[in-house]
């Protein structure tokens, strides 16, 4: 009695599943990845060491790069390149945008999400986005694939905007995403095919790397201590700064021991209270800028000299960088990204050429700009990154310093 | 009143899970089809089922070490390193398809003959000993994998984009893990006293029973299986991971899940079938409010008050039913008033 | 049954006939006064690496930092040792933290009615986290599993997903500052008067008639039902007393640290292993306060140990863990060896640890009400 109504049950649950399995075609997934997997077997990510000289000397000369457009749409400029003919996708009206994106998981990628749907609703009103449909992959490679499968399946997108959670995972996803026919852009982390329609990009952490390392090495003797202070292990964008700092340091003979803190100010201040305890500490080199006033805090609470130091644009540092007036400079990553995949579709709808590779200006914040931005910055909170880029966004600034996302 | 109080009497947990899934899913149907989609549609069916695999075949494994009345905070660094195994010995080349498989699960059953021997033979508490076990392989991960590694072959990758109308082959494949887990609990000895060592150890140890074997034979299954979820995650991705097990949350969350499923956390109470329910219910969960364009932060509200609510409506029943196993004698309002020890330590 | 009590009593008198310095012997032996012996040794090899570690001002600023942890530990402790589990309190932490950092901002006047609003919220949240485990029956894992997904999810909701800023210096002076120029050490940090004051706290609560009905639910709740204590409320006040230890922890490192949305991750981990660590047996009914301390205390040496020992940092989890099952399974060989001993006698010792040396057992048998 009891046995059967349980199968009862989940008879009546499952049942309207299996009636579909009767009677549905084979699904999108089969077909497109039968053709669209071959094409990225060819290149193996298979390097125990995330050092690349190639990328790394790219980056260097990309650093000193002349940018076109103008620099007051930080946004919308590039370094000349190929372009990408977009005229097959030149159509009038509202198009649907789907947006996969990685995650909202730490304040750069809020402020930027906040950025992003600003612009949204500025091309919605100017008719060229008629809404986007976001899906949130929560930092999980396996959540974004099938994400971006659903879109390809149900989503009736007009263009896809792809925000990779990791870089090899998400490779077979996109060229899914590219077989549609439908304009796909990809932003911040790259994969490892070029069937994008265009992919948008800061510099990169290498020069990230150079930029900072270089400060750093330029103030400080050989043989001075650099306490590195990293967030996690395994992602390219942060473990790229590292590679490329941590190369300068080696030649200018700079001692940098490197920890990792999951972004944690707490762990942070105790990592740098033990190393003070064990000798001085010169400088300070950090791989994302969160937390980096608990690391001056632990030098002032030890009453110790404090160091010559980078951080990043992230409102609590500058703010701190400017109260004790330290040796320091503010690396950026350019949060104003967040803006551009939206700026490009409208471009690609108009059938505008655009870069294939969109590499945006990557300029990080020296002492001299320090007052500039601040000021710009005004009341916005610690979590905010001062080269957000929507000044001229409608609901600047209360949208930003009240961190509404929707 | 009372006769709806005697029919939800009637049920067991198993059943509740499934009316709790029913109710999810016509939930489900109407939010769904309120913003203008249909929940049936094969990409959407196909979307949840996928949802499913991965959690599933990690929450079978955590069934079985919780039926043993341990735990298993180890598998989501099993399944990166599992994945990462694979991935590397297949290094796209069909031929290594089967030594990497064999040689992925081979690992991880070792890792779970490491957590059983530590929880039965050193009675280290499972919470502390699987959790120690994943300190290590996570900073082994950390050490020696760079970001993803090797790469799977197209046939093997075939298995996790490949369906059969709306129903993934990965499903499938986890359904049949879920029907030998079951087989083993319910039609072999070492399935009785699995029940018997989570229910009351000491009980077990007196009636004669090695308890070592048991709840040794239940980490080690899951392990393997969540070797199983690397293999599949690797190929889903292509590559393998050293994140992509800790990503998921895959411990809470398959912890979770097999509760939802009406097993109890102290062990010696619960079904397989059950397990396969809760996780239902997470990935339909998780599928209506993507569907929805539920604020990323929100969904985690949901989820959280989904399963503490849920798993109040059987744990209540199972209280309010429990006198019946004893009908003879007794009123039953005395056992109510007091506090009956579902739980023991 | 009757008979169980006899000989529970006889091993207690047995006990207690012996020397004190035969009992010292055989706490330390005993999981949690191994934890002691732990504690000790991480903290020699500290100091043999870096002597300067082992002055008085460094080891005071060492024992302040910890202090958060210390404090959260005692409060899982309560959790634990009535058989349960405190998942939330990590949330609880970071909740606590952005609470502090967006309704204090650089206000001073603010700073007395938002402390007390914390308190609030924090044995608001211990309150919930109890009566669902014990009325509604949901165990403990799934309700603060529940609580700890919740929770987080509405702060990070609530402020966008970043604080606004760090509170004003007074605030923040709980966590950072403390009573300087004393001789010798220097500064005493607040922290650990904090710490000084919730251990004895804890250690006059574990001894008074609370914490012995909590020890008697940890072990058996039945029995304790049946001695006619109300096992809902000593549970739920053990959830109280743990959200508010996670609340004051909260308060300490928004001053030490600052606000961040990563403060508090992982803390309900780190707390219930330094409560494991400090013999305190999962499931309830064994174990001693003071040593839940010593297990945050024997942790954060240990952490700071690998800091010191400049081992690659990738490599840390793994001694962690091999550190933490080593510990644990040596303290549970030490229990076990003297279980074949003194048969039951093992297990009433576990009381005897919990309950001081105080000759008040004849009382604890009794029927109390």
């Amino acid at each position: 009695m009891r046995n059967n109504s349980v199968r009862a049950i989940a008879l009546a649950a499952a049942l309207p599943l299996v009636a579909l399995t009767g009677c549905t075609t084979e699904p999108s997934v089969t077909q497109t990845t039968g053709t669209g997997t071959g094409s990225a077997a060819a290149s193996s990510p298979a390097s125990k060491d995330w050092f690349d000289q190639s990328l790394y000397d790219t980056q260097n000369q990309q650093r000193s790069a002349t940018f076109e457009g103008n620099p007051e749409q930080p946004y919308l400029q590039y370094i000349a390149g190929p372009m990408r003919d977009t005229s097959k996708f030149k159509a009038p009206g509202a198009h649907k945008v789907c947006f996969a994106n990685a995650s909202i998981s730490n304040p750069w990628r809020q402020t930027g999400w906040i950025t992003m749907n600003q612009q949204l609703k500025a091309l919605q009103g100017t008719g060229v986005i008629s809404e986007m449909e976001t899906r949130d992959a929560k930092d999980n490679d396996n959540t974004q694939i099938a994400d971006i499968d659903y879109f390809i399946a149900e989503g009736k997108c007009d263009a896809f905007v792809i925000s990779p959670n990791s870089t090899a995972a998400l490779t077979q996803a996109v060229e899914r995403a590219c077989e549609t026919g439908k304009p796909v852009v990809v932003f911040d982390r790259g994969v490892e095919t070029d069937c994008a329609t265009t992919f948008i990009h800061p510099i990169g952490g290498f020069a990230w790397g150079i930029d900072t390392a270089t400060f750093l090495s330029e103030r400080l003797q050989s043989g001075d201590k650099v306490v590195a202070l990293r967030i996690l292990p395994g992602v390219d964008v942060l473990e790229h700064r590292w590679a490329a700092a941590k190369k300068i340091f080696e030649e200018k003979g700079i001692q940098a021991k490197d920890y990792f803190t999951g972004a944690d100010p707490t762990k942070i201040k105790n990592i740098i209270s033990d190393e003070l305890a064990t000798g001085d500490v010169k400088g300070v080199w950090m791989d994302a800028g969160d937390g980096a006033v608990a690391a001056l805090e632990a030098f002032e609470d030890a009453g110790k000299k404090l160091p010559v130091m980078t951080g990043e644009d992230e409102m609590s540092f500058l703010t701190k960088w400017k109260q004790t007036g330290i040796d320091a400079m503010a690396p950026v990553y350019s949060n104003f990204q967040w803006r551009t995949p939206l700026l490009a579709l409208e471009k690609v709808f108009k059938g505008e050429p655009i870069p294939a590779e969109w590499v945006l200006p990557q300029k990080p914040i020296l002492k001299d700009e320090l007052d500039q931005w601040l000021q710009r910055n005004q009341g916005m909170p610690s979590g905010h990154y001062a080269k957000f880029g929507g000044e001229d966004l409608a609901g600047y600034p209360e949208v930003w310093q009240k961190r509404q996302i929707p | 009143m009372k006769q709806r109080a005697s029919f939800f009497q009637r049920l067991s947990s198993t059943q509740i899970v499934y009316l709790v899934a029913l109710v999810t899913l016509i939930l489900g149907v109407l939010l769904v089809n309120s913003i203008g989609r249909s929940f049936f549609s094969p990409g959407n069916i196909s979307s949840i089922l996928t949802g499913t695999s991965v959690l599933g075949f990690i929450a079978i494994g955590q069934t079985l070490v919780i039926l043993a009345g341990s735990l298993d905070l180890s598998v989501p660094y099993v399944t990166s390193l599992a994945s990462l195994i694979a991935a590397g010995v297949m290094a796209n080349n069909p031929n290594n398809v089967l030594s990497g498989v064999l040689l992925t699960l081979g690992t991880a059953a070792v890792i779970g003959l490491a957590n059983g021997l530590i929880v039965a033979r050193l009675n280290v508490h499972g919470f502390i000993a699987t959790l120690g076990v994943g300190l290590i392989i996570s900073g082994f991960l950390a050490t020696n994998f760079k970001g993803s590694f090797g790469e799977t072959p197209l046939a093997f990758r075939l298995v996790g984009a490949t369906g059969i109308g709306p129903v993934p082959i990965s499903t499938i494949i986890m359904l049949a893990c879920a029907g030998l887990a079951g087989l083993l609990l319910h039609r072999t000895r070492v399935g009785h006293h699995l029940y018997a060592v989570g229910g009351d150890i000491a009980v077990a140890r007196t009636s004669g029973i090695r308890v070592d074997v048991p709840v040794i034979t239940a980490h080690v299954i899951c392990s393997v299986l969540a070797g199983m979820a690397g293999l599949l995650l690797a190929s889903r991705l292509g590559v393998g991971s050293p994140t992509v097990g800790s990503q998921g949350g895959y411990d809470l969350l398959s912890i979770a899940a097999v509760v939802l499923g009406g097993t109890l956390l102290s062990g010696g109470k619960g079904t397989i079938t059950g397990t396969l329910g809760g996780v239902l219910i997470f990935a339909m969960l998780d599928n209506i409010m993507s569907v929805m364009q539920v604020n990323p932060f929100l969904k985690d509200v949901v989820r959280g008050v989904v399963i503490v609510v849920a798993v109040a409506v059987y744990a209540r029943r199972r209280i309010v039913s429990r006198p019946e196993r004893f009908p003879a004698k007794g009123s039953v309002e005395t056992p109510a008033a007091q506090p009956v020890p579902v739980e023991g330590p | 049954m009757s008979t169980a009590l006899n000989s529970e009593r006889s091993a207690i008198l047995k006990q207690n006939r012996a020397s004190r310095s035969e009992r010292l012997l055989r706490a330390v032996r005993t999981p949690g006064g191994a934890v002691f012996v732990l504690l000790t040794g991480l903290l020699a090899t500290i100091i043999v690496l870096n002597p300067s570690f082992g002055e008085p001002g460094s080891f005071i600023r060492f024992v302040g930092r910890t202090a958060p942890i210390a404090i959260a530990a005692i409060g899982q402790y309560f959790v634990i040792v009535a058989g349960e589990f405190d998942l939330s309190m990590g949330s609880v932490v970071t909740m606590q933290v952005i609470v502090a950092g967006n309704l204090i901002r650089q206000d001073d006047s603010k700073v007395i009615p938002v402390l007390v609003l914390m308190l609030v919220l924090g044995a608001f949240i211990g309150l919930v986290n109890g009566l669902i485990t014990t009325l509604l029956k949901v165990p403990s894992f799934i309700v603060t599993l529940g609580m700890m997904l919740a929770l987080l999810g509405l702060v990070l909701y609530w402020t966008g997903g970043a604080a606004q800023g760090n509170p004003a210096d007074s605030f923040r002076q709980i966590g950072r500052g403390g009573i300087q120029d004393v001789p010798v050490l220097d500064i005493i940090p607040y922290p650990v008067i904090i710490l000084t004051a919730a251990a004895v706290a804890g250690f006059v609560l574990m001894r008074r008639p609370y914490g012995r009905m909590l020890i008697a639910v940890g072990d058996n709740p039945s029995a304790a039902a049946l001695a006619g204590s109300r096992v809902w409320w000593v549970r739920t006040r053990a959830f109280m007393m743990s959200s508010l230890s996670a609340t004051v922890a909260g308060i300490l490192l928004v001053g030490y640290a600052g606000v961040h949305p990563s403060v508090g991750r992982g803390y309900e981990f780190t707390a219930i292993t330094a409560v494991v660590l400090g013999g305190v047996v999962l499931g309830g009914g064994r174990g001693w306060v003071l040593s839940a301390a010593a297990g945050a205390f024997a942790l954060e040496s240990l952490f700071t140990l690998l800091n010191f020992m400049g081992l690659q940092a990738t490599w840390r989890d793994t001694v962690q863990g091999a550190i933490i099952i080593i510990a644990v399974a040596a303290a549970s060989r030490s229990w076990q060896r003297k279980r074949k001993g003194a048969s039951s006698a093992a297990h009433d010792e576990q009381h005897q640890m919990a309950a001081a040396p105080t000759p008040a057992e004849g009382t604890e048998q009794g029927g109390r009400v």
